[in-house]
This record gives structure tokens, C-alpha cells and sequence, in this order.
């Protein structure tokens, strides 16, 4: 059948499953939204192209399924970038759609142009420009089977005017041809045999579990080769949720914001057996000292990830599931007694723990209040700051897709449109987005979006009127000199969400908190809670930069 | 350690840019870069030199071979292999020195592919310690220009 190019595309998508697209229109994208009018694809207009991207990528982190988002060229496709970095470093599968100007004109320095193939580089898995319209059915096809797998990741398709204009007869690929392109799923039995008597014979072992557990689905395979084997598990940033953090195995998250046990465990353990995870700074601390007595085995899609920055004694390269599938097989229950005893030891003289006796708000108190008026069962989103972290301690995460944050960019901004994507891929779920007074301004245009569409997500906003961990870092390492961290003029945000036409509650007493949280779940529409918090509150335990990961400060011990 | 790496790549836009982006992106020099189709038209091949810790080059070969449109990355250093750059010089040459300078050119298998009234214009293929060499005996008659392509390698037999 002919059609122009605007068809061959959204067609593609529709045959992808596409249900939701993000983005804003524009000059070069004028013939695609016209096609797009008469779609069953939903287009959600968001207010700045940065909020389209990183709703695509909460909709892939709370669905699985690949985020799509579509813009005009130039400033379209370069407000874009952060969006495609936060989803570059955290894996994340999006397929981000740019305008681009006639072919012709290409390099011409002509009206809204950038060459946001050669911006997206170092930031994308892979991109095309599309010259050619018998390319473009290939070309999608192609980006969605790259986006979401081996070890997923952002793809960005350049599409020239000239081309979505144009006719020709669609052939539809049967197959994805990519000789260069093979991603390992199985993982070598011999290593897994070998990685499974490791496992066996470990007198205090320690599973540390990381985003590769979300995005492989197997947090049902790691519950079974902790409960099998008996091992404790502490997961990253990246892998709450992974392993649901009420099993008496859980040791919570690890690393410069981690619980005192889960890193005592991994400095003492005498194997680690890391799964998706990329041994990062922010975990590792001091790379010398940490796990000094550990073999490690470390299992990962990207063969790249393996021996990066620590040396691994067994690396198995492959698809988590089915890796642990296959060690599921060969792992036996261990008593383990002294160690596990030791480990409790530890949480019950080191739990997670903050001063709740005065009469001001304290933050963890917002965070554990959400978690219980949840009950434990919401969408959390964040931005980044001290509110990332205190949602990372203090709400019990037990279901993978739940805890949606950027974590390697670690963006600013990132979670209230990531909410808009999660909610619209999940309509049944409660989708909170725990924010700082400083990032939420980061994209609050997007109240516009979620007002006019009714997306019922919630806001938290933990206010203590600081951007507050560069204010907690100056406190602790640069002599309490506070360099432009109070955020003196804040808006009013309850009036700014009826500015928008959403609903806004301020919370200045604590026995306020509770029900404000009730009021706002209740509610079928976006809210926004402005919680008065403790503005001198600190993130504790914390791992000084630098430091071994058991040198904490902060802890009650 | 200098490392000398092959890389079997699609012959399509883009992919050069996206290995050099790679390895200008953590600071690495590119000493020698080489690129030309292959026996087969659909697949070219780059052949790269780089210095540096053999730790960041491992680290370097890996995020290389993860570019989609890379189909193949080897790293010569550990095998038996053969390498040659080709070198075109413009040495200085009275017509008295012709004799002299053709003889130096004989000795290392060379080719004269000009010659001019004051200069000659020579062709030489080899490693890059023949073309230093090589080079330094032409020095003192003064060289006007030299262009080298970057290394080019092959494993040698067959595995």
C-alpha cells in the first residue's frame, strides 16, 4: 500500500504497541500531527519537551514497555537532552522521535536545525537519520527492538520534513536484521555451575541487587535464590523494589546513603554476588575497601559493565532471569547462623533512625506516613536531593516498577513528569511524586498537563525552603559557608496549583500530615501537598565522597 | 602500552563518528586511524592505534564492540600480526644529490613517484620504526612535506 511518510510512521508505533505518546509539535512536525489527529495513538501535549521525555520514561519504568516521545527540531529536540541522558544512564528504553529539517537544507544553519544525532551521541544506545522513506518502517522497528533490549536504553530518530511528506509502497519487515547487534541472554552453565558452588561453600555471603533486576522482571527469581540459598540481599538506588525490603533477608539499600547493615554486611561478607548492578560510586565508596574479603560474582547483560571498576573473580554475562533461573537450580539452603546473627545484630543496634520527638515536621515522618496511608502500595517518583534519599530509606518498597528515580544522572526534575508517564501506563496505581522545594520547580509546568487531563498523580513536596542537600553537603564539608542554597522566594504552591487548576494543601503542624495524605489520596485529581519540614534536617547515615562505606557518619552507634 | 585494534564495522553514516565519540569522550589521543571497505562493499574496516593503560583500553574495546553497528573488535597486540602505514614525502633535491637520495630509497624498497627540478616525491610502505627510519636519513636534505595514512593491520594466517 502507498503512503506518506507521517502513515509508515505511526503505523510502525501502533504495531510497536505504542498507546501513549509524549512531546510538543512544531514547524517540521507540522504534517506528522496532522496524521496524528486522526490516530488511535494518544498524544499528551506536555508544557516543555524535557517534562515529554521523562514521562516516556516513567511510563517504561512503571510498565516495562518502551516510553515514546516526539518533538519539533532545534529547541524541541535539544530540550530534550537531559531527558535522553537521565534515560541513557539508567537504562531506561525510550525511542525519542525529532523533527528535523528538509533533507536539503541539512547543515545549513537553516531555521530551528541542530544536529541532535551528533548532541545525542554519547547519550544515546543508538540513532538514525532517516534520508531515505523506504528506510523508515525498518528504522522503527529496528529502534524499538534496540530500546528495550540487551541492556536497555534510549534511541533517537531523526526524521527529515521532506521525508514524512513524501509516498512509497510500505513493506512492513518481517525480522530485525542487526549483524552487529546480539545481546547475551544465557548465561555460560559452567559459570553458573561454578557461581552456584561459590554460593554453597560462602560462610558470609551477600547478594547486592541492582536495576538489572527491574528491568530483567526477575524479582521473583532473586526472592527464590535468597530464600534457597539463605542470603541476605541489599539492593541500590536502583533496585528498590527489587527485593521487597519487609523479608527478613533484606538488608535495604546500600552505599552512600544505605543502612549501616547492608554496608557493614558487604565490607565483611566473604562473597558478593552482584546482579545488574554497576558497582557505581555512590555504592562503592573508597574502591580499595570495598569488600575487601569478598570474591565477587558478577552477573550482568552488559559485558561491558563486568571488571569496569572492580576486578570480578566470576563474571557470567547474560539475561538476570535467566541467569538466576539456572542458579535457582544448583543453589542449596545454608544455615549460615553467625552470620545472619551477626546481620541482626547489626539492625537492631544501627537501624534507620531520625528524631522524631518535637513538634516540627520532619521529613522521614512525611515519607513513613505516605508509605502506611499507602499501605505500601503506591507509585513513588522523586526528584533529587535529600527527599530522594530520605523516600529511599523510609517508604518499605517491596514491589518492583514501584520506585521511579534518576540515579545515575541524578536529575532535577525528573520526577513530576515521570509521574504523568507512570500513572497514564498505570491508570489503577496511586502514583506519588516525593519532591524537594527546589527540584519540583524544575518542571512544575507540567501542572498544566496533569490539571487539564486530570492525571490524579500526588505531589509531596518535603519544603524546607534549601536546595537541601548542596545546603547539607556545605554544612558538613565546606564550614556551614551556605552558598546560594536558600530558595527566599518561593512560590506559594498551594496558590500555584489552583493557578494551574489543581488542588494544593499546605501543611505547617504535624498532626496535619496524616490527614492531608488521606484527603489528597482521596482525591481524583493532581494535588499538591506542601509539607513544612525541618529545615536544618539531614540524610543520615552518610558515607563522606571518597570514604569506605562502613565509615559512616551520622548513625546512632 | 600502544595497541593496535581492528574493528569490522557496517559501512554506513555515522559509525566512525560514533568510535571516535567514544574515545575522544574519555580523553584518549587516536594515534593512527585507517578506514576503507572491505572484500565485502557492505562492511568497512577500521583500523585504530591508541596508547594508554591496558586496563581503560580493555574498557574502551568492550563500549566499542556494544555500537550497534559494530560487528567485530580485535585487538592485535596480543597476536601475530602484520601492520603497515604508507608514507608519500617531498624531500629537497639538486640535481648532484639525485643519485645519493635514490640509492637511501633502494636500500628500504621505496618507490620515486616524482621528480621535479629541485624535489623528489617518494612512496614508501612499512612499519612505522622502517618509516622513521627512513625518514631520519632523509632529514638532512631537508623535507618539504609528509603526508602518512594511519596503520593498517591483518592477523597473519588462518585460525
Amino acid at each position: 500500500m502507498i503512503k506518506t511518510g507521517t502513515q509508515i510512521l505511526l503505523d510502525a508505533l501502533i504495531r510497536e504497541g505504542v498507546e501513549y505518546v509524549f512531546g510538543i509539535p512544531g514547524g517540521v512536525v507540522l504534517p506528522l500531527f496532522d496524521t496524528l489527529f486522526d490516530s488511535s495513538i494518544k498524544f499528551i501535549l506536555t508544557r516543555h519537551e524535557q517534562g515529554a521525555g521523562h514521562a516516556a520514561d516513567g511510563y517504561a519504568r512503571a510498565t516495562g514497555k518502551v516510553g515514546v516521545c516526539l518533538v519539533t527540531s532545534g529547541p524541541g529536540a535539544t530540550n530534550l537532552v537531559t531527558a535522553i541522558a537521565t534515560a541513557y544512564m539508567d537504562s531506561i528504553p525510550i525511542v525519542a522521535i525529532t523533527g528535523q529539517v528538509k533533507t536539503f537544507l541539512i547543515g545549513n544553519d537553516a531555521f530551528q536545525e541542530a544536529d541532535i544525532i551528533g548532541i545525542t551521541r554519547p547519550i544515546t544506545k543508538h540513532s538514525y537519520l532517516v534520508k531515505d522513506i523506504k528506510d523508515l518502517a525498518r528504522v522503527v522497528k529496528e529502534a524499538f527492538y534496540i530500546a528495550n533490549t540487551g541492556r536497555r536504553g534510549p534511541v533517537l530518530i531523526d526524521l527529515p520534513v521532506d521525508v514524512t511528506l513524501e509516498k512509497c509502497e510500505e513493506v512492513i519487515p518481517a525480522e530485525v536484521d542487526l549483524p552487529g547487534y546480539k545481546p547475551r541472554y544465557e548465561g555460560n552453565i559452567r559459570q553458573i555451575k561454578i557461581a552456584a558452588e561459590v554460593i554453597n561453600n560462602s560462610k558470609r555471603p551477600v547478594v547486592y541487587a541492582g536495576g538489572g533486576i527491574i528491568s530483567s522482571d526477575s524479582s521473583k527469581e532473586l526472592i527464590e535464590l535468597a530464600e534457597k540459598g539463605n542470603l541476605p540481599v541489599t539492593t541500590t538506588l536502583m533496585g528498590l523494589g527489587g527485593f521487597p525490603e519487609d523479608h527478613n533477608l533484606s538488608l535495604g539499600m546500600l552505599g552512600m546513603h544505605g543502612t549501616v547493615y547492608a554496608n557493614f554486611a558487604v565490607t565483611e561478607c566473604d562473597l558478593l554476588v552482584a546482579i545488574g548492578s554497576r558497582f557505581d560510586d555512590r555504592v562503592t565508596g573508597k574502591i580499595d575497601e570495598f569488600a575487601p574479603h569478598a570474591k565477587i560474582i558478577h552477573i550482568d547483560i552488559d559485558p561491558a559493565s563486568i571488571s569496569k571498576t572492580v576486578q570480578v573473580d566470576i563474571p557470567i554475562v547474560g539475561d538476570a532471569k535467566n541467569i538466576l533461573q539456572g542458579l535457582n537450580k544448583h543453589t542449596h539452603f545454608v544455615e549460615r547462623k553467625e552470620w545472619l546473627d551477626k546481620i541482626k545484630n547489626w539492625k537492631e543496634k544501627n537501624p534507620l533512625s531520625y528524631n522524631n520527638s518535637g513538634n516540627v515536621i520532619k521529613p522521614q515522618y512525611v515519607i513513613e506516613q505516605i508509605c502506611d496511608a499507602a499501605k505500601g502500595n503506591a507509585i513513588i517518583t522523586t526528584e533529587v536531593g535529600q527527599h530522594q534519599m530520605w523516600a529511599a530509606q523510609y517508604f518499605t518498597f517491596t514491589q518492583p516498577r514501584t520506585f521511579l528515580s534518576s540515579g545515575g544522572l541524578g536529575t532535577m526534575g525528573y520526577g513530576f513528569p515521570a509521574a504523568i508517564g507512570a500513572q497514564l501506563g498505570c491508570p489503577d496505581k496511586l502514583v506519588v511524586d516525593i519532591a524537594g522545594d527546589g527540584s519540583i520547580q524544575m518542571n512544575i509546568q507540567e501542572l498544566s498537563t496533569v490539571a487539564r487531563l486530570n492525571i490524579p498523580v500526588k505531589i509531596a513536596i518535603l519544603n524546607n525552603g534549601y536546595l537541601g542537600m548542596v545546603r547539607q553537603w556545605q554544612e558538613l564539608f565546606y564550614n556551614k559557608r551556605y552558598s546560594s542554597v536558600n530558595l527566599n522566594g518561593n512560590p506559594d504552591f498551594v496558590k500555584l496549583a489552583e493557578a494551574y487548576g489543581a488542588k494544593g494543601f499546605l501543611v505547617e503542624k504535624k498532626e496535619d500530615v496524616r490527614p492531608t495524605i488521606e484527603k489528597a489520596f482521596s482525591i481524583k485529581g493532581p494535588v499538591i501537598m506542601d509539607f513544612r519540614v525541618d529545615p536544618n534536617e539531614n540524610v543520615f547515615p552518610m558515607v563522606p565522597a571518597g570514604q569506605a562505606i562502613n565509615r559512616m557518619i551520622g548513625t546512632m552507634a | 602500552m600502544r595497541h593496535v585494534i581492528s574493528i569490522l564495522v557496517e559501512n554506513k553514516a555515522g559509525v566512525l563518528a560514533r568510535i571516535t565519540c567514544l574515545i575522544s569522550g574519555r580523553g584518549f589521543n587516536i594515534d593512527s586511524l585507517a578506514v576503507g571497505e572491505t572484500e565485502n562493499p557492505a562492511l568497512s574496516r577500521i583500523t585504530l592505534v591508541v596508547k594508554g593503560d591496558d586496563a581503560i583500553v580493555e574498557q574502551v574495546k568492550k563500549q566499542i564492540g556494544k555500537i550497534i553497528d559494530v560487528i567485530k573488535v580485535i585487538d592485535f597486540t596480543d597476536e601475530a600480526f602484520v601492520e603497515r602505514d604508507l608514507m608519500l614525502l617531498k624531500v629537497n633535491c639538486p640535481v648532484g644529490k639525485r643519485g645519493e637520495i635514490i640509492e637511501i630509497v633502494d636500500i628500504f624498497r621505496g618507490k620515486i613517484i616524482d621528480v621535479g627540478l629541485k624535489d623528489l616525491v617518494i612512496e614508501i610502505a612499512g612499519t612505522e620504526d622502517k618509516l622513521e627510519a627512513m625518514t631520519s636519513l632523509l632529514r638532512p636534505y631537508g623535507i618539504k612535506e609528509l603526508v602518512q595514512t594511519g596503520s593498517v593491520a591483518i592477523a597473519r594466517g588462518t585460525k
